[in-house]
């Protein structure tokens, strides 16, 4: 149900996610200022059978790592993950404040307005990949939260 | 000196501290009640000297007049200190007409990557009012550690991110360091402090 929230012209560009077994919410990169060599990219994945997020890819980024931030008194604290667990059914949230994708090394400025091509690697529990491309628009730098939250 | 002048003497001096201690309890108890973590008195955190982006020496005395929020953090930071930043641009616009009287200011714990350019640009983001200051890596060091927040490099792919600490920290117009703010805290709670801060007595230049 996820797809009935994005706009139209954002459900055509993500219409490969729809495909597969994952399905993919509201994706969004961070904009950056020149020079500024790292990013993050927040998104909903919502699994339709137990999968797990083991690799993402972007063509902006020399490296990109799944990255969990966690707050340990007040330090803030982050760190590449192996993968993470997507479990059947359920909304895994990346989003400020806990996971995300990180872009580093980034090719040139991710200027607000533009997209990024994402591809996600998501494995199942027969050990079987699959990818996921996904173009996410860049919103500002000063973007604080994930906007519009489904209250349900 | 007789024992009765000692004894006398001591009397005047017990009297003068209880005065003493009594004056401060009633300043104490007409003080601000404040929704960030008060600070006020603390031992550490009593000035900075960093460069701006123009390569000017700027320390706490220049913001005198101005309740002055300071925040440690990088550039290349994903989450947390954007987050920080979008929330003192937040308290900026709920201070309306007394927005001038506050100046914000990020610390680098990233000089090597974080070059004057890109301190300006990044600041310059989320508000054009704010400040990006850095040092030599000692230098921070130093700085970082006067106020107790703690930064290290971590390697990551090829790279290095930051561990900081994602306290802001906050002066009043005296330059007095008042309040310790927690990343989570709203930016009407902190808009409240700084309002509170702005009208005390004495926060006059």
């Amino acid at each position: 149900m996820k797809v009935k929230m994005i706009a139209p012209l954002f459900a055509a560009l993500v219409s490969s996610a729809a495909l597969a077994q994952v399905t993919v919410g509201e994706p969004w990169v961070r904009a950056t200022v020149p020079h500024q060599k790292a990013t993050g990219a927040f998104t909903r994945l919502t699994a339709a059978t137990d999968a797990r997020l083991v690799e993402a890819r972007s063509p902006v980024a020399a490296v990109v790592e799944v990255h969990e931030m966690v707050m340990e008194q007040e330090v803030m604290k982050m760190r590449a993950v192996p993968g993470l667990d997507l479990p059947a059914g359920k909304t895994v949230e990346l989003k400020p404040g806990g996971y995300h994708v990180m872009l580093i090394d980034l090719e040139e400025q991710v200027k607000e307005g533009g997209t990024v091509p994402l591809t996600l690697i998501v494995e199942g529990t027969d050990g079987k990949r699959e990818s996921i491309d996904v173009v996410a628009p860049v919103r500002p730098l000063n973007s604080a939260r994930a906007t519009h939250m489904p209250k349900h | 000196m007789s024992s009765l002048e000692i004894a006398a003497r001591a009397a005047v001096r017990t009297a003068v501290a209880l005065l003493a201690s009594l004056a401060l309890y009633a300043c104490e108890s007409s003080s601000p009640r404040f929704q960030n973590i008060d600070v006020t008195g603390a031992n550490y955190g009593r000035d900075f000297r960093l460069l701006d982006p123009d390569g000017n020496i700027r320390t706490l005395a220049d913001f005198r007049g101005k309740v002055v929020m300071m925040f440690f953090g990088f550039t290349q930071c994903p989450d947390i200190c954007p987050t920080a930043l979008a929330r003192a641009a937040e308290v900026r616009r709920l201070l309306g007409a007394d927005a001038g009287r506050l100046q914000v200011i990020f610390v680098s714990v990233d000089p090597e990557r974080d070059l004057p350019e890109l301190l300006r640009d990044y600041t310059a983001a989320f508000d054009p009012a704010f400040l990006g200051l850095y040092a030599s890596l000692a230098e921070t060091r130093a700085v970082a550690d006067d106020f107790r927040v703690f930064y290290r490099k971590v390697p990551t792919g090829g790279s290095y991110t930051m561990d900081h600490t994602a306290t802001s920290y906050v002066f009043d117009p005296r330059g007095q360091l008042r309040l310790a703010v927690s990343y989570q805290s709203p930016a009407e709670s902190v808009a409240a402090d700084v309002r509170t801060l702005l009208q005390a007595p004495h926060s006059t230049p």
